[in-house]
């Protein structure tokens, strides 16, 4: 799978209540979380967002709270995938379980906000089209792969019990 | 094979005859918990993907205690999905409101995780229960959905970093602090997919409410758990607890070569209160630095320090006290027995005498959630455990966190004040 788009920028240690605040999870519909997505860090994200555009951070992303709702926010407001140095242990449990696409990467750095992006995810690949460059990155283990390629756990899940 | 405590645990909990971190497996829970946010989804997908019985009906642990007493309609209904669920499957240990209080003061506290128990919690501070001596991880809804299913969780078995405190505690510093410290020196990430486990003559001195203080906050640091070997202090905890007991306990140690990953050690003689600063819980400062940090409101509670010694102290401190004028004390029992106790031994008291107010458990102002929101510009010390932009409300409000003698200290003063002042 291809994913294009442009990349947004953030920090190190984004954390899920910058991700959805608190006072959102009276809801669980991820087109409705979405409208509220990273709102209290930037709060031009919706905005500026177009359908399919990629969020690019530093290390530690999506540390914090349990929230399935964030990755669930970032999905519902029309993010393709997320490439960050690292994800906070949940966050990565959390994308992988309903199937958000996210990579780990040791060159966030050489991206800038706004550049044009195109990752191919089976093979790892992030393609800055502003830049020129390819950058790769590690797939993820067997059982993980599997998981995803199930589209989600209770995908996987239901295969098995089946 | 050498073992850490965490190993084993999983270990026993999996079909293999050893493991080694890094490895993927699949694991037998003894607990599965949710709460009125994370139940919801967990509940909807296990519908929408036609299950109709949850795995063991005595496994699953549902607590209303983050918008509940339910805040708005919203709310309510979230709760009523986990009382409705509960009902049709039939689940003894669905706690409403009267019956509950925050879920990682309430398990404990009923005997309901046990240590050598292997559980999951769709709430990131379930690694609290680690200080039982039990592998205790906080998950996602759609595991927990899983876990509803058969039971199992996926786990990447973590290695384990190794934290030794020696020396004597300082009067006025406690877990709270210990664990405030950790995380100051070696970042929110410094033990990210890690297992932290705390050790040395400090913590064999700890009592049992300090050490899950201190577990409490090990997802702070990104670990997966937060562990301490089980002793006389938790054995006596557990035979304390409701009987019957649901299972036998197992008190798993580390064996003496198990691999660590990192191994820490501090002599804590000279360690002051610590306090959090905005707006990361590693950006740690002792106390007596923060002295001209004025504050509008305190709160003192949570899954960190809701519980019955810290309302003593807090008590103590505040017995025939005002708090600054102007100031909101706020003080959350975490669960009903703690209220009724603090009632008793005149708590309760205190704190409205004080200028305080005591209100029913629950979450409540730590994650923002109702009951102590704070406005634009406001300042707001607390026993709780994240002080992120707009935690506790507006994206321009300020949260310190510390001990809950610092706290009740500090309400008196007005400002960021070190108890010994007193």
């Amino acid at each position: 799978m291809i994913l294009k788009g442009k990349a947004h920028k953030f920090a190190d240690d984004v954390n899920t209540d910058d991700i959805i605040a608190a006072k959102y999870l009276v809801s669980t519909d991820a087109k409705e979380l979405g409208k509220h997505c990273m709102e209290s860090i930037s709060a031009d994200f919706i905005s500026k967002l177009n359908i399919g555009d990629i969020i690019v951070a530093g290390k530690n992303f999506g540390c914090g709270s349990s929230r399935e709702h964030a990755p669930l926010a970032i999905k519902g407001c029309g993010i393709s995938a997320v490439v960050a140095s690292s994800f906070a242990a949940i966050f990565f449990r959390n994308a992988i379980n309903i199937g958000l696409p996210f990579l780990e990467s040791h060159d966030v750095d050489k991206i800038s906000d706004g550049d044009e992006l195109e990752i191919d995810l089976s093979g790892g690949i992030i393609k800055n089209m502003s830049r020129n460059e390819e950058y790769k990155t590690q797939a993820f283990p067997g059982f993980l792969q599997e998981i995803v390629e199930k589209g989600g756990l209770m995908n996987w899940i239901k295969a098995k019990e089946v | 094979m050498s073992y850490t405590i965490a190993e084993k645990i999983i270990l026993a909990h999996t079909d293999k005859k050893d493991i080694a971190p890094g490895e993927f497996v699949e694991a037998k829970v003894d607990v599965a918990l949710g709460n009125d946010i994370t139940a919801p989804i967990a509940i909807g997908e296990f519908k929408k993907f036609g299950f109709k019985k949850v795995f063991d009906k005595n496994k699953i642990v549902l607590v209303p205690d983050h918008f509940a007493p339910a805040k708005d309609l919203r709310s309510a209904n979230q709760c009523k999905i986990l009382a409705d669920f509960s009902k049709e499957q039939e689940i003894k240990n669905y706690f409403e409101v009267g019956c509950m209080g925050i879920e990682h003061a309430l398990l404990p506290e009923l005997g309901l995780v046990l240590p050598g128990d292997l559980v999951i919690g769709a709430d990131s501070h379930t690694c609290t229960y680690g200080a039982l001596g039990s592998y205790s991880t906080g998950v996602g809804s759609t595991d927990l959905a899983r876990a509803f299913v058969d039971g199992k969780i996926w786990l990447k078995v973590p290695p384990s970093i190794k934290f030794i405190y020696k020396g004597k505690l300082n009067k006025w510093v406690g877990g709270k602090d210990l664990i405030l410290f950790t995380i100051g020196q070696i970042g929110v990430d410094g033990a990210l997919y890690k297992v932290m486990e705390f050790t040395g003559p400090v913590i064999k001195g700890l009592g049992i409410e300090d050490r899950l203080t201190m577990s409490n906050m090990a997802i702070e640091a990104g670990a997966r758990a937060g562990l301490i070997e089980p002793d006389e202090i938790t054995k006596k905890y557990v035979a304390s607890r409701r009987k019957p007991l649901k299972h036998k306990p197992k008190y798993y140690v580390s064996d003496e070569d198990a691999y660590y990953d990192k191994v820490y050690e501090w002599d804590i003689s000279k360690l002051e209160p610590q306090v959090a600063c905005p707006h990361l819980p590693s950006n740690v400062k002792p106390v007596s630095k923060l002295r001209k940090t004025k504050i509008d409101q305190v709160v003192i509670g949570s899954c960190t320090n809701g519980r019955i010694s810290d309302l003593r102290i807090a008590g103590k401190i505040l017995k025939g006290k005002k708090i600054k004028q102007g100031l909101k004390l706020i003080v959350i029992p975490a669960t009903q027995k703690i209220y009724l106790e603090a009632v008793k031994e005149g708590l309760a008291e205190i704190f409205v005498k004080a200028g305080g107010v005591f209100e029913t458990p629950s979450c409540g102002p730590c994650l923002g959630g109702h009951m102590g929101i704070l406005a634009e510009g406001e300042v707001c010390l607390a026993t709780t455990n994240r002080n992120f932009i707009g935690r506790m409300g507006s994206p321009k409000s300020f949260v310190y966190l510390s001990n809950p003698a610092v706290a009740a200290t500090s309400a008196i003063t007005g400002t960021i004040t070190h108890p010994n002042v007193l």
